[in-house]
């Protein structure tokens, strides 16, 4: 299945800057970048489960906010994109 | 369940393999270029010079995903996979299995059945695509009643030895049609099959079915470890030294249906063309860098194409095939089923 992540961390602290990093590593464990703070996951539902679990464990909900959108498995109807940075297909090729 | 998973193929000489967190970061010149979850891969393919971490290895041996190092020019060189975690029980039966020799003729007659069965299935298939060019026809209909005839004098083969006589046998006939699969449009010199030559393919067809063997080794052999059974110790094939015998008897059936149609479908598609191909001194033919590339796309598409099992009556892709095929393999050799039902494509 395929999930968007997407989050806003206030980093007026050095802690806020802390957990900016924190969030965008665990999203890159899971999933790719697609923008400066939005993540598509392809994975499964115990996975995600994981995943999520290690989210919430470092945003801090007074200050920040993480939104997730559940796009399924059918997720190319669902998702366009326009302009730089078109991102890989993680089911197509895979060459470098 | 296991779903297909894709397979990362790095080819750019000089770059380098890191695990970064839960991913795989491939860096070329020292800057990282894509980082990919390692849950999203059940392989990867490493062509020439590129380097792998330790800590990668590791992770990938951890989690089930192959690494195999090839030559840049697509041979075989090693594998890194983890500590063998399948049962231990299972391997035993395997091994028992595999030295008696009434049921290793069976398993491998079975083999051989299904891959000159499919064989002649994609020889009858292009036949019918081939409508309107009589003479090709003519040629694959002739190739495919030879195949047929091989077909029941496996039936009553009763050595492994004559086995592999009567699938030599049935190749040759095979590989002799195989100028008659290509269409007439792209019949240049550069694409004339004349016959199977490997270390070194003497011609870019024979370049070309060699590289996609080499592809699909590296799928069967981690299906055979994906499912717990030994990939060394095979059926058909004979025991010897770091030779992948089962997996090898695991490609047998696929040979045709999934590399062998590829091949000669680039061709009639120009997808690959006569200036992708190079002479070395040793008079071996070797593909350009690009080629080699537009061949492991075509590769990884056609593993996405659809197809229903025949035997599990199951949707799945192609690219499952071999997995699905040891998994069979694993329920005969634990007993859940009488006999190995190879793969038979019913063109």
């Amino acid at each position: 299945m395929y999930v968007l992540v997407t989050y806003d961390v206030q980093t007026t602290s050095p802690d806020g800057k802390r957990r900016l990093r924190r969030l965008a590593r665990a999203c890159l464990d899971y999933g790719q970048r697609v923008q400066l703070s939005v993540f598509e996951l392809k994975l499964d539902p115990a996975l995600w489960a994981s995943c999520r679990e290690r989210l919430l464990s470092i945003i801090d909900p007074e200050h920040d906010s993480l939104r997730v959108y559940h796009l399924g498995s059918r997720w190319e109807g669902l998702v366009e994109h326009h302009g730089a940075k078109p991102g890989f297909d993680l089911e197509g090729p895979l060459i470098l | 369940m296991k779903t297909h998973l894709n397979t990362l193929y790095v080819t750019t000489q000089g770059s380098y393999l890191a695990k970064q967190g839960l991913t795989v970061q491939v860096r070329i010149d020292g800057k990282p270029r894509a980082q990919l979850p390692l849950h999203n891969l059940e392989g990867i393919v490493c062509f020439g010079r590129v380097g792998c971490s330790p800590a990668l290895m590791g992770a990938c041996a951890d989690q089930g995903v192959a690494i195999s190092f090839l030559t840049e020019r697509g041979r075989y060189l090693a594998s890194v996979r983890g500590a063998s975690h399948g049962n231990v029980l299972v391997r035993r039966r395997q091994y028992r299995l595999a030295d008696d020799p009434s049921t290793a003729l069976d398993v491998a007659r079975r083999i051989v059945l299904s891959k000159v069965a499919n064989s002649r299935s994609v020889l009858l298939r292009a036949a019918r695509d081939a409508e309107g060019a009589a003479n090709r026809v003519a040629e694959l209909q002739a190739a495919a009643n030879r195949l047929s005839a091989s077909v029941h004098e496996l039936r009553g083969a009763t050595s492994l030895d004559s086995i592999r006589g009567l699938e030599g046998e049935a190749a040759t006939h095979y590989f002799g049609a195989f100028n008659a699969l290509l269409s007439n449009a792209p019949a240049s010199d550069t694409f004339r099959f004349t016959r199977r030559s490997r270390r070194p393919p003497l011609d870019p067809i024979n370049a070309l079915i060699s590289f996609l063997y080499t592809l699909l080794l590296h799928d069967a052999r981690s299906a055979c470890e994906a499912v717990g059974l030994d990939p060394c110790v095979g059926f058909l094939h004979a025991d010897r030294p770091g030779k992948p015998s089962l997996a090898l008897d695991l490609m047998e059936e696929l040979r045709a249906y999934v590399a062998d149609r590829l091949a000669y479908s680039l061709i009639n598609r120009r997808q690959v063309s006569a200036d992708g191909f190079k002479l070395l001194d040793n008079g071996a033919i070797e593909m350009t860098d690009a080629t080699r590339k537009a061949v492991l796309v075509a590769y990884q598409e056609r593993k996405r194409d659809p197809l229903t099992h025949p035997f599990l009556a199951e949707k799945t892709v192609v690219g499952m095939l071999p997995h699905l095929q040891a998994l069979l393999l694993v329920r005969w050799i634990r007993g859940d089923l009488d006999a190995y039902p190879p793969f038979l494509w019913k063109g």
